[in-house]
């Protein structure tokens, strides 16, 4: 009984932690805090930008914890079986072949594409993986994801070698994440797809459970699999496609906070699952805040602060606890 | 009547053949060890059982075809205690046995009181009630051993499945563990088939023995009469000596070469 209060202990931390994040957030900019800042720029700017630093950080977190539950393994994040490299390419073709003139197209194409990419990227994953997977099926997904991720740079490479540097510097800033035009206009757009995910997602913590037992005896305790792993990848695939299209790549969230997360909790999915939307929010919000003011008026990228913050204190977290999954 | 029968069961592994046909009833309640040398083919028969590898023929739990079930109907019908199972490290002994209760928990569900109840009763049975807030990681080789079973238990399946039991285990957890499996055996109707090494513990416990060579059954009958010197002398290719006590039990002793 005890091991169900903490939980809720833990996520109600968890849940204030995110408040005063969003306080943070909304409060600190280049403009300056909220009393001397004007109405315009709080609603403008700076909430959509702290919602969707908040829905990117959340998403980005739970898909990794499901991915490294379906998977058994730690060191597995929302980009393991090739949505980094789809989205990326599809962004990098975006933009090297004249993103300048969609302007007046209905949709913005980049995030279209980087979000096609991306689920594209995964389901031949999955496809080759299938197909020609001898071994265990979840070795043979991540073997495949290797190969489809090298083939995604491959061809990327090949396309920014023959662009000019303006658009392979617009490309890499793109990779590196960044949440600068963030508008309620992303909101909305990415607001659907990590609220429909997200349930998926925590309605299988349970299954993430058993299977910590690993495939066989999760499937003697009457486990379909198979199944559930392709669901469990497909909704955290099309929240983190989703996200993606919007922020641009950004690294070490969905490692580091679902550890951070099994690290002070424990490694109960019931607990880990929810603890880490609202852990991950707060840590994008609060990782957002530099990369505004460090070189400002430039943005530093968010990719580049959420590693740098991220690695030290992951490392001081290794050294405190044990890493279990 | 027979609980679980076996027509035709036969498993290969990409066109090697690990299991031959085999063909054999285990009575309700009985308790039927798979013996034979590494290779023998003794995991594959229990894994092919509970669907972890496809099988040739059929299984039968009740006169049910295991293919004809559920994944999840299944694991109601057969437990299975894998030879080296996988312990969460920072898992509760508790939530450990309450994963024994899966197969009845629906897909979006969570644990009813009742499965939370008999989790409870099953570590309270096994004498491990005051284990159920331990972590896995902090439990010794005997205890694993047991809180695997309970899960098992747990499952409340009327076959359960044992994979080299005790092959970790010192002499007295051995018997420690063979004997908390027969009082269950015993007092809930269980019905038992494990794969074991230890041909006196086998013989002692097991009420028929099946001896399985290359995946072949080579033999099969009570204690007394698979565990004869010749019979493992040809199959194990050892050289042994069967001491019967005056109760029937058998004791199969390696014979030491001779030293000039």
């Amino acid at each position: 009984m005890t091991t169900y209060r903490r939980g809720w202990v833990w996520l109600g931390a968890a849940i204030v932690l995110l408040a005063a994040a969003v306080v943070l957030g909304v409060m600190i900019g280049p403009a300056g805090t909220l009393s001397s800042a004007n109405w315009n720029i709080i609603w403008n700017v700076r909430m959509p930008r702290v919602a969707l630093a908040a829905l990117v950080g959340a998403m980005l977190s739970l898909a990794g914890a499901s991915y490294q539950g379906v998977f058994r393994n730690p060191l597995v994040d929302p980009y393991l079986l090739g949505a980094a490299g789809g989205a990326g390419l599809g962004a990098t073709i975006v933009i090297a072949f004249g993103r300048a003139t969609t302007s007046d197209w209905f949709v913005d194409p980049l995030p279209l594409a980087a979000f096609v990419g991306a689920i594209a990227a995964v389901t031949i994953t999955y496809l080759a993986g299938a197909a020609f997977g001898s071994m265990s099926t979840s070795t043979s997904l991540v073997l495949a994801g290797v190969a489809v991720a090298s083939l995604t740079s491959a061809i990327q490479a090949f396309v920014l070698q023959r662009s000019s540097d303006g658009v392979i510097r617009t490309v890499y800033n793109w990779l590196l994440g960044s949440l600068v035009k963030a508008s309620w206009h992303d909101v909305r757009l990415v607001l659907p797809y990590v609220v429909v995910s997200g349930a998926v997602l925590l309605a299988h913590r349970r299954h993430l459970d058993v299977l910590r037992v690993g495939d066989d005896e999760a499937l003697t305790l009457g486990l379909n699999v198979r199944r559930i792993r392709i669901v469990v990848v497909a909704a955290a695939t099309i929240g983190t496609a989703a996200v993606v299209s919007v922020s641009g790549l950004i690294a070490f969230v969905g490692i580091v906070v679902p550890h951070a997360v099994r690290m002070v909790c424990g490694g109960s999915y019931r607990r880990v699952l929810p603890i880490s939307i609202a852990v991950g929010a707060a840590f994008l919000i609060l990782a957002d805040i530099p990369g505004r003011m460090l070189q400002n008026p430039a943005e530093t990228p968010l990719g580049v602060v959420t590693a740098f913050c991220g690695a030290p204190f992951f490392m001081v977290l290794l050294r405190t606890r044990r890493a279990t999954v | 009547m027979s609980e679980l029968a076996f027509a035709n069961l036969s498993v290969s592994y990409d066109g090697r053949v690990a299991v031959h046909p085999l063909t054999l009833n285990v009575a309700s309640g009985g308790w039927l060890c798979l013996i034979g040398p590494n290779g023998a083919g003794k995991s594959s028969v229990l894994r092919s059982m509970c669907g972890l590898v496809a099988h040739g023929g059929s299984v039968t739990v009740a006169g049910i075809d295991t293919a004809a079930m559920s994944t999840r109907r299944r694991s109601r019908a057969l437990a299975f205690v894998p030879q080296v199972p996988v312990l969460p490290a920072d898992m509760t002994v508790y939530e450990y046995v309450l994963l024994g209760r899966s197969p009845f928990i629906s897909y979006f569900g969570v644990a009813s009181a009742k499965d939370r109840a008999t989790a409870t009763e099953v570590l309270g049975e096994l004498d491990l009630a005051d284990f159920s807030q331990r972590r896995l990681e902090t439990l010794s080789g005997g205890e694993r051993q047991r809180i695997v079973l309970a899960r098992a238990i747990a499952q409340g399946s009327p076959v359960l499945l044992l994979d080299e039991p005790t092959s970790a285990l010192d002499i007295g957890h051995q018997q420690q563990a063979l004997e908390l499996v027969d009082r269950m055996r015993r007092e809930r109707g269980l019905t038992v088939v494990s794969a074991m090494h230890d041909l006196t513990l086998a013989g002692l416990y097991a009420d028929r023995l099946a001896l399985l060579h290359e995946g072949g059954l080579v033999a099969q009958g009570s204690p007394a009469e698979v565990l004869r010197a010749e019979i493992l002398s040809e199959f194990y290719g050892v050289n042994v000596r069967v001491h019967y006590e005056d109760d029937g039990t058998a004791i199969v002793i390696p014979n030491r070469r001779a030293r000039a």
